[in-house]
């Protein structure tokens, strides 16, 4: 009797470290938060001291303009980013997948914005953009163009632009990695078939790499929402609202306006936000599984 | 339909040669087996005439035109590969109606075409379905019907019915041929399966290691062999050897050997009589040996039955010659125990004769 109930908690005792650890690193502060988002909680009360109010931080936010705008903002940055490294990563695929002398060496190359962490690109790019000295502006006035505000007027454009220049290897080395493991009998076929290179990637490369191009994509964009700290160091939000994105909203209103309660409540919008596309991946990977064993289970029924 | 030239075409992987100098004329509307051991640079050969492998060096010529620097698109032809190479994405339907599609067809024609093919292989039923859902067979015949829906001058078949059963592979294979005759075009059939080459071929190229060992019409290749290779190559069963020497005794040749002495009286014994005392070695196909206990001795091959294996009317035996090992096929209804002596009338012109050293038909 005893012997067998000890088999039986023998699995959930070697889990029990894993389990403790999960619970202190994350569902206690995430627990923490979402307590936390129905109080109007300051930074110099603790949570137990701070006034429970219920719904009141999310309906606030829910109203507030800014907010809204920096929602916003967050969600056109995330859109565009994803969009525009999406095309050229796949495109920069597509165009180096082929055996030439020094590609590998190219490819490697492509890759290293990936590496560098983000602060420093941050300073790098905000280096860059500096209306008199930075490089642009300089390029721009030695072939007599006008200099472009690049972190004034055009700031959310500016900041696009170095989130593309620092992701869109992400995208170009997985779809490579897919192009690479495409099935190369069906693209010989399609050459006999009279395909020509264009064909070939309409008819052919895409669709087959879709389903790995829709989980990358899915994974750039949760990660473009939680975007902070190219953009703290390049703008640090401004000017005004117009590059401030959700991250750096939550962290100024928790340290500067001292409203930890409206800070968990913003982050809970926005962890509700990932969940939502993360349920939505996770409900594709298995609609894709479940496809694939039905064909196979077809497949063997005529066998 | 233009016919095609193979011209001393080499194929290099990096410092490895594995095609050594091919040189093949095929005529119009002809169609050409491919036939070899594993390995032996019929698919690399195909691969090459459709274009997908550079050529080394030689050339291809396709109606007199050079072709080797023309993409596969610009040679007109369809291909059937080995591995079926299916679009994973596409039902059956656009699977074998895409090339008519980048041709910008009529819709109705297109459809029609499709119908059509899709009967003949016994398709119609999976035409909504994705390779994916298909058995191993089911998605051979999509393959070739990809093929087929096209009208391309020059058809190249990569061992088209490797994976059907025993039924269906002589259905596909009568299907063929009656295509082969209804419409004229070029076909390059790469095959294993002697049967198919037989049946099928007007011209059979027995390639071995990277060489043509021989051409020509299968009857051709069947009675005259150039070499051992090509001789027990073609035929099931395949060809009996046995090592012996040429002698001249009183005006009569004969070749002894351990366990026979047998005395040559077809076609060739007059030239084979300059050969004498040398080393050879004597084919016989299982078919060219028939039973009969009351020939001479002399036009006979005497052999221990070991196994006998029953195929229905025939039953093929497996026999002891001396130290080698005889085949010969036999009515079933012939009283045979193992381990009895019989004797084997030799059909005098089925007698092969070999070069020891140079395995060369002599
Ligand atoms: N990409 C390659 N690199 C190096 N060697 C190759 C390559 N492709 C084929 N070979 C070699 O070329 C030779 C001929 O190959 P091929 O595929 O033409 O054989 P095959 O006659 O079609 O055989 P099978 O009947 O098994 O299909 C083989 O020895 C093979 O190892
Ligand atoms: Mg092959």
């Amino acid at each position: 009797m005893q012997r067998a109930m000890a088999n039986r908690l023998t699995p959930y005792m070697f889990m029990a470290p894993a389990v403790v650890i999960m619970v202190i690193a994350l569902l206690y502060p995430l627990g923490y938060m979402v307590w936390g988002s129905f109080r109007d909680w300051d930074p110099s009360q603790t949570i137990g001291e701070a006034e429970f109010v219920g719904l009141k931080n999310y309906i606030t936010l829910w109203h507030d303009p800014n907010f809204r705008e920096s929602l916003g903002v967050t969600l056109s940055f995330a859109f565009f980013v994803v969009t525009f490294e999406m095309i050229i990563g796949v495109g920069l695929a597509l165009l180096l997948d082929r055996n030439i002398r020094g590609m590998s060496v190219l490819r490697t190359l492509f890759i290293l914005p990936m590496m560098i962490a983000p602060v420093v690109v941050g300073l790098m790019w905000r280096y860059m953009y500096h209306p008199t000295v930075g490089t642009f502006n300089r390029f721009f006035e030695s072939i007599g163009l006008p200099s472009v505000d690049w972190l004034g007027a055009n700031a959310l454009m500016s900041v696009i632009i170095a989130d593309i220049w620092q992701w869109t290897p992400f995208i170009f080395i997985l779809s490579l990695a897919a192009l690479q493991s495409l099935p190369r009998s069906a693209l010989e076929a399609a050459r006999i078939d009279g395909a020509t290179g264009w064909q070939q990637i309409i008819h052919i490369k895409l669709p087959l790499m879709m389903p790995v191009l829709i989980v990358t994509g899915l994974l750039r964009l949760i990660d473009a929402f939680k975007v902070l700290e190219v953009i703290l160091v390049m703008t640090e939000g401004g000017p005004g609202l117009s590059t401030e994105i959700l991250a750096l909203r939550i962290s100024r209103t928790a340290t500067e306006f001292r409203e930890l309660g409206v800070a968990a409540a913003m982050s809970n919008y926005l962890l509700i936000l990932l969940l939502f596309i993360t349920l939505m991946m996770f409900a594709f990977t298995r609609w894709q599984e479940m496809r694939t064993n039905r064909l196979r289970a077809a497949a063997e029924e005529d066998e | 339909m233009p016919n095609i030239h193979l011209e001393n075409l080499i194929k290099r992987y990096g410092n490895v040669e594995v095609l050594h100098g091919i040189d093949l004329e095929m005529a119009d509307n002809e169609f050409t087996v491919l036939v070899g051991p594993s390995g032996c640079g019929k698919s690399t050969t195909l691969r090459m005439i459709a274009g997908l492998e550079d050529v080394s060096e030689g050339e291809i010529y396709i109606g007199g035109k050079p072709v080797s620097r023309l993409e596969p698109k610009d040679r007109d032809l369809a291909m059937v590969f080995q591995d079926y190479a299916l679009y994973p994405h596409m039902n059956v339907a656009r699977n074998m109606s895409f090339a008519l599609r980048l041709q910008k067809r009529p819709q109705a024609e297109i459809d029609k075409k499709v119908r059509d093919v899709a009967a003949t292989l016994g398709l119609t039923d999976y035409l909504a379905r994705k390779p994916g859902e298909l058995s191993g067979g089911q998605r051979q015949r999509v393959a070739m019907g990809r093929a087929l829906t096209r009208d391309a001058a020059t058809f190249l078949f990569d061992e088209p019915l490797s994976n059907l059963d025993a039924k269906l592979r002589g259905q596909m294979r009568a299907e063929l041929a009656l295509m082969s005759q209804r419409v004229q075009k070029n076909m390059i059939y790469v095959t294993h399966d002697q049967i198919e080459a037989m049946t099928l071929a007007d011209r059979i190229v027995v390639m071995h290691g990277g060489y043509i060992q021989q051409q020509g019409t299968p009857e051709e290749l069947f009675k005259r062999p150039v070499n051992k290779f090509v001789a027990g190559f073609l035929g099931m069963p395949p060809m009996n050897f046995l090592e012996g020497e040429i002698e001249e005794r009183s005006e009569a040749i004969y070749v002894k050997g351990d366990g026979f002495d047998l005395r040559l009286q077809g076609e060739k014994t007059q030239s084979i009589r300059q050969h004498k005392n040398k080393e050879v070695i004597l084919g016989v196909r299982p078919s060219d040996l028939n039973y009969d206990q009351n020939a001479s001795a002399e036009n006979t091959l005497t052999l221990d039955v070991m196994v006998s294996e029953y195929v229905g009317a025939q039953s093929v035996l497996l026999c002891k010659c001396g130290p080698a090992k005889v085949m010969v096929e036999v009515n079933s209804e012939t009283p045979v125990a193992l381990g009895q002596k019989l004797t084997f009338a030799v059909n005098p012109n089925g007698v092969h004769l070999f070069d020891r050293k140079s395995e060369v038909a002599i």
